[in-house]
């Protein structure tokens, strides 16, 4: 059976396990699975996925529901947090919340469970407002809502700013067979408050597993939101990333992707402006090779006037990997003064090496500032040679130089414990010993 | 110190050396000069190991050891350093952490431990002003916005670090102020000691009214055409070199 019959012949029976009160969530999830049901998974046929192929994970044969829970001891996965600072943690092994391995709270901000949200009426003005309003539909986000169920609600009350910052892990165990998990997140941040979130999803399984994860985020008036996307799985983890965010006047987000392994990885990151003065931010690290995959999908929506939007992806592919970047700027008529800046630089180190680059504007105001630009290259080998004559090996030559190259989107990371993690992935990455601090 | 025999050099398959011979002893100051064109920065790239040039005759032998098959790296651990004509740019990497990675390197290749941070601080900072370098400067990303005259006297600063056996400086005054020449040349002359040597490529006499050479050599068309005392380099500079084609060509 293709996994999308396994998919809706498995809802009934999902629906009938779900015992919530909230019939509205019923209502919502059997028209998702409709819409799935017509729609399908995306295929190469569609412009957006032209350059990105789900097939060989869509074979897969996985596992819907994990049928026994698993645990893990803290000491075995600490590697996997930003642990050397004091943090909120939304840990789900399997698509499953495991409390032991969690800190949540409910003072001032409250950082929770998608599950309670859905089902408690103190929440229910909130998940009204907010559940799947920005994700549009299609086939990926009507599968994930169908089978909403688990992952992070985190609402930033007015005029607060969240003491810590917010790790979302989700680790998958696959103990008994491949795994597919759809998380869902909603990130509320009321006017004047700030929140930092840094989200990962982490294989500990040599078995496939699948990840459509749907976040929709909203930033009310003069709201700040960091976020940051860690993600180097392992190779038998393919994932499918879809962040939703709308935006108020004034309000600042920035979401910085990591990409440095999984099998296949599709981030599709969208941004809506729906005020004036706000200023969003995307910044992205591809460092793949041997058969990886990551494609970057972006699209900011300027839809009122005196905005800014800032993209900057960097990537170095070696060996036969793939990389995408197909980033949409869309200026609508009344978003007069944007300025909207674009960039995307790329390393190929090797002849197998494949990159598609994609700037796509749509511009249909007439006095706003919009650029992109796109460079695909090697190393510069005289660059290289003057560090050889200085006596540093060519392979950390290389390695200093890469650096060097991925550094300056690293400048924008605010938690230094994030940007040191992410400086260290890199040299492993690289194969280089940086005895020294950039 | 440095013998090159017969040595032939092509890019894309056009010889740009085509025989050259040249032997520096240690203690020595050598100077070529030659027109543009003339392949002098060739000859300090081959000689510091560029892999872009193919090396199709000769050999370069420094201190005993025939070095035409190793990397640049492997050359600049035996003490060979190449002060670029146009030094490279790079953004995010900092002088100061350029130039611990290049020490430690030197470091390992020689068995020896990393040096001690405090001991790596206290090099930089007593190179730095004697070239009269800016603290400032040492934080800057390497070369990156550099003026020209920056870009030469942190050539310099680097050789003062690594102190190496044999220093070639490839048109290291072009773009110098008189000023910044003299600091440039005083550091060189600091480096000056019986046991290593220098060899200057350049257009203009200028350079050697402060780093006085031991020998002068004419270079043109890939070959060394003439060489003399340092008096050479004034009746260049009073004649040009047609002089010299014309000698050669009787």
């Amino acid at each position: 059976m293709e996994l999308k019959e396994k998919l809706v012949s498995s809802f009934l029976a999902f629906e009938e396990e779900y015992t919530g009160s909230n019939d509205d969530l019923h209502k919502i999830r059997n028209q998702a699975i409709k819409d799935f049901e017509t729609i399908g998974f995306p295929n190469r046929k569609q412009e957006d996925y032209k350059y990105t192929s789900l097939k060989s994970i869509l074979k897969e044969d996985y596992s819907l529901f994990p049928k026994q829970e698993n645990t893990l001891e803290y000491k075995d996965i600490k590697k996997y947090f930003i642990h050397e600072i004091d943090t909120y943690d939304l840990v789900f092994i399997d698509g499953i919340y495991s409390s032991h391995l969690s800190s949540t709270t409910h003072d001032k901000i409250d950082v929770c469970l998608m599950s309670s949200a859905l089902n408690k009426d103190l929440y229910k003005p909130v998940i009204d407002n907010y559940f799947n309003k920005i994700a549009p539909k299609n086939g990926l986000n009507s599968l994930n809502t169908a089978f909403t169920k688990e992952g992070a609600f985190i609402h930033i009350h007015k005029n607060t700013m969240a003491d810590k910052p917010i790790q979302i892990i989700n680790f998958s165990t696959g103990n008994e067979s491949s795994l597919l998990v759809q998380p869902r997140n909603l990130i509320v941040v009321d006017e004047n408050s700030h929140c930092q979130i840094i989200e990962r999803h982490q294989s500990l399984t040599d078995q496939p597993v699948l990840t459509n994860s749907v976040t929709e985020i909203f930033a009310d008036k003069r709201a700040i939101v960091d976020y940051y996307k860690i993600q180097n799985d392992k190779l038998s983890a393919s994932l499918i990333d879809n962040t939703y965010i709308e935006q108020k006047s004034e309000s600042f987000c920035s979401v910085h992707t990591f990409s440095l392994g999984g099998k296949l990885t599709r981030n599709n990151l969208n941004f809506y402006q729906r005020g004036e003065r706000i200023d969003s931010t995307m910044k992205g690290v591809t460092i793949i090779e041997g058969k990886q995959h990551v494609d970057h999908n972006t699209l900011v929506h300027h839809i009122e006037p005196n905005c800014e939007s800032h993209q900057d992806y960097k990537g170095i592919f070696d060996e036969k990997s793939v990389g995408v970047f197909n980033g949409k700027v869309v200026v609508e008529k009344e978003a007069q003064k944007t300025n909207a800046y674009q960039s995307n630089n790329n390393v190929l180190l090797n002849d197998k090496a494949t990159i598609n680059s994609k700037p796509q504007l749509e511009i249909f105001a007439d006095d706003v500032k919009c650029s992109h630009g796109c460079t695909i290259g090697q190393l510069d080998e005289e660059a290289l040679f003057y560090l050889q004559s200085r006596g540093i090996p060519r392979k950390e030559a290389s390695g200093l130089l890469m650096y060097a190259f991925a550094n300056n989107v690293l400048e924008s990371v605010k938690i230094p414990e994030i940007k040191k993690r992410i400086n260290k992935l890199i040299a492993l990455k690289l194969g280089v010993e940086l005895g020294f601090n950039l | 110190m440095l013998q090159i025999k017969n040595l032939h050099a092509s890019i894309e398959d056009k010889e740009i050396l085509k025989g050259i011979n040249l032997d520096i002893n240690p203690g020595e100051v050598h100077a070529i000069m030659g027109p543009n064109g003339s392949g002098k920065s060739t000859l300090s790239s081959v000689i510091a190991g560029k892999e872009e040039f193919e090396q199709t005759q000769g050999e370069i032998i420094f201190e005993n050891t025939e070095i035409s098959e190793m990397d640049p790296e492997e050359r600049a651990h035996k003490g060979i350093f190449l002060s670029f004509q146009y030094p490279v740019e790079i953004p995010g990497v900092s002088v100061t952490n350029f130039m611990k990675t290049a020490i430690n390197a030197h470091r390992k290749a020689n068995g020896l431990e990393d040096m001690p941070a405090n001991e790596m601080l206290k090099k930089i900072r007593e190179k730095s002003e004697s070239l009269e370098i800016d603290r400032k400067f040492l934080s800057r990303s390497l070369n990156d916005g550099f003026s020209g005259g920056e870009k030469k006297r942190n050539e310099i600063f680097q050789m003062a670090m690594l102190e190496p056996k044999l220093a070639i400086l490839d048109e290291t005054d072009s773009g110098l102020d008189i000023d910044a020449l003299k600091i440039v040349a005083d550091g060189v002359n600091k480096l000056r000691s019986k046991d290593n040597a220098v060899l200057l490529i350049t257009h203009y006499q200028r350079l050697l009214n402060y780093i006085v050479p031991d020998v002068v050599h004419v270079m043109i068309d890939g070959k060394i055409v003439k060489s003399g005392g340092k008096e050479l380099a004034l009746e260049l500079e009073e004649r040009g070199y047609e002089w010299v084609k014309a000698e050669k060509a009787v």
